[in-house]
């Protein structure tokens, strides 16, 4: 099993596996997040249960296990790809043979990495480690104000940056895992091109609403 | 044509190597890329620059080629940041000039990867390849008479697809061009290729697990699945036997 584990067809199977937990988180936390359209009542609910139920309670350790296994893999994976070419081309043309976001995914995952620092402050550790959030709608819909114009670019960069990494992602998962042919290429790739697009739109759209219903 | 040529010269592996630049011109746009490099080195040739260098018989580029129709797969060169040039499903051999322009630069670099090193030039040791292959091992036959053709029923669609893996010439562009220098595309042809016929089918198990462990142990980088190699594949062998690959591997490991 070590011996699997250490294989690079291994190594991509813990990306792959990884990848897909965090690609269903996300979908679930976009759930809840636009659960704030509807209003404090109902996203103060939301965010009660899923701070309460003994399901996310578990989920919370292993969504960070979830997190760091995948950056650990990702950066071995990219260490052995680096010593692959100790010499490098002086003319390499890319662009004609692959897309931006897949030859970019660590890149992408370090800017996602930093966007979700950021994030942990602004959320998880003012619920988690103060005792001064009386209303987590409040909390969300309070950074996203003219004020802090800031945070809703930070946001909707983010979210940009996020769906980048998952079009690529989204069907890279399935082909490692072995679940692609001739027909299922175009397949794979169309809903993950929908699921990131959801991603990225649906994350982007509520520091925007909140904005926008401000302004107007 | 006149053209301006950027080529890699390098003595041997362990010295290092640096870009000459050539200038060569009527160049007809009707002949092959590999042409163009002979009318090259015939030129550096009869100019002598280098006396001692042409008794050495290394005045000219060096440059592997073999069958020059694109079926050896000797020819590998980086053209202009492409493997075998800015032509799809062509090796440089195929390439023909037209597809450039007059005036235009040309840098020629060989193909680079660790486990692939610089022999001379432009020519790079492909032994890598052959190495995993041996790890495949061997294919069991009946002896005895000569089987009837046919004998052994193979759906056609199955058949087309083991046809196209078996199409790889193993010429090492997947890796060239593989911004992790992975050579899953060439293994996954050649586990593809035996896994899909019955033939394949009495050693498939172990098949899989030794060739990706011995492509590993090379020092080969890891798929990430940009997709580059079968664009660049001269004979397009698709990503898709990268997943049945990737399926044989998981499936031999759970039953070993
Ligand atoms: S020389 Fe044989 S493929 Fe080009």
């Amino acid at each position: 099993m070590s011996n699997f584990l250490n294989s690079s067809i291994g190594k991509k199977l813990i990306m792959s596996i990884s990848g897909l937990f965090l690609i269903a988180f996300l979908l679930v936390h976009l759930t809840i997040n636009l659960l704030t359209l509807a209003g404090p009542e109902t996203f103060n609910a939301a965010a009660h249960f899923m701070g309460t139920n003994i399901v996310m309670k578990i989920m919370e350790p292993m969504l960070a296990l979830g997190f760091l296994v995948h950056i650990v893999y990702s950066l071995i994976l990219y260490a052995q790809n680096l010593a692959a070419r100790p010499v490098r081309y002086k003319v390499i043309n890319q662009a004609e043979t692959s897309s931006w976001a897949s030859r970019n995914m660590v890149f992408l995952g370090i800017v996602i990495l930093a966007f979700l620092g950021i994030h942990l402050v602004n959320y998880f550790y003012k619920i988690k480690f103060t005792n001064d959030v009386t209303s987590e709608y409040h909390l969300v819909v309070g950074l996203f104000t003219t004020e802090y114009w800031y945070y809703i670019a930070i946001y909707v960069i983010g979210a940009i940056f996020l769906g980048l990494h998952l079009y690529h992602a989204f069907q890279s998962a399935f082909q490692t895992l072995g679940l692609n042919n001739s027909k299922w290429r175009a397949r794979w790739n169309a809903i993950g091109l929908i699921y990131s697009l959801v991603i990225a739109l649906g994350f982007s759209f509520i520091p925007l609403y909140f904005l926008i219903s401000e302004l107007v | 044509m006149n053209l301006t040529l950027k080529i890699w010269r390098q003595k041997d592996s362990k010295t290092k190597g640096n870009f000459e630049t050539y200038q060569i011109n009527d160049i007809s746009p009707d002949c092959s890329f590999l042409e163009m490099l002979d009318q090259l080195n015939e030129k550096l040739i009869s100019e002598q620059k280098d006396p001692v260098a042409f008794s050495r018989g290394d005045c000219g580029v060096s440059f592997d080629h073999d069958c020059r129709e694109g079926i050896c797969g000797m020819c590998g060169m980086f053209i202009n940041g492409r493997a075998h040039g800015p032509d799809l499903g062509v090796t440089t051999c195929q390439l023909h000039m037209r597809k450039f322009k007059d005036g235009d630069t040309i840098v020629v670099e060989p193909w680079r990867a660790k486990p692939f090193p610089i022999i001379k030039d432009l020519v790079v040791d492909r032994t890598a390849f052959d190495k995993i292959i041996q790890a495949g091992g061997y294919v069991s036959v009946n002896t005895g008479g000569v089987p009837d053709a046919n004998a052994i029923p193979v759906p056609k669609n199955r058949a087309d697809e083991a046809m196209d893996a078996a199409a790889c010439i193993g010429c090492g562009a997947c890796v060239a061009t593989c911004k992790n220098a992975s050579a899953m595309l060439f293994v996954a042809a050649k586990v593809s290729q035996l896994a899909l016929l019955p033939q394949g089918a009495v050693e498939a198990k172990e098949r899989a697990i030794k060739m990706v462990r011995k492509m590993d142990e090379l020092g080969f980088g890891n798929c990430t699945n940009t997709g580059a190699c079968e664009v660049e594949c001269p004979k397009e062998v698709s990503i898709s036997h990268i997943a049945r690959l990737n399926r044989e591997f998981f499936l031999s490991v759970l039953s070993s």
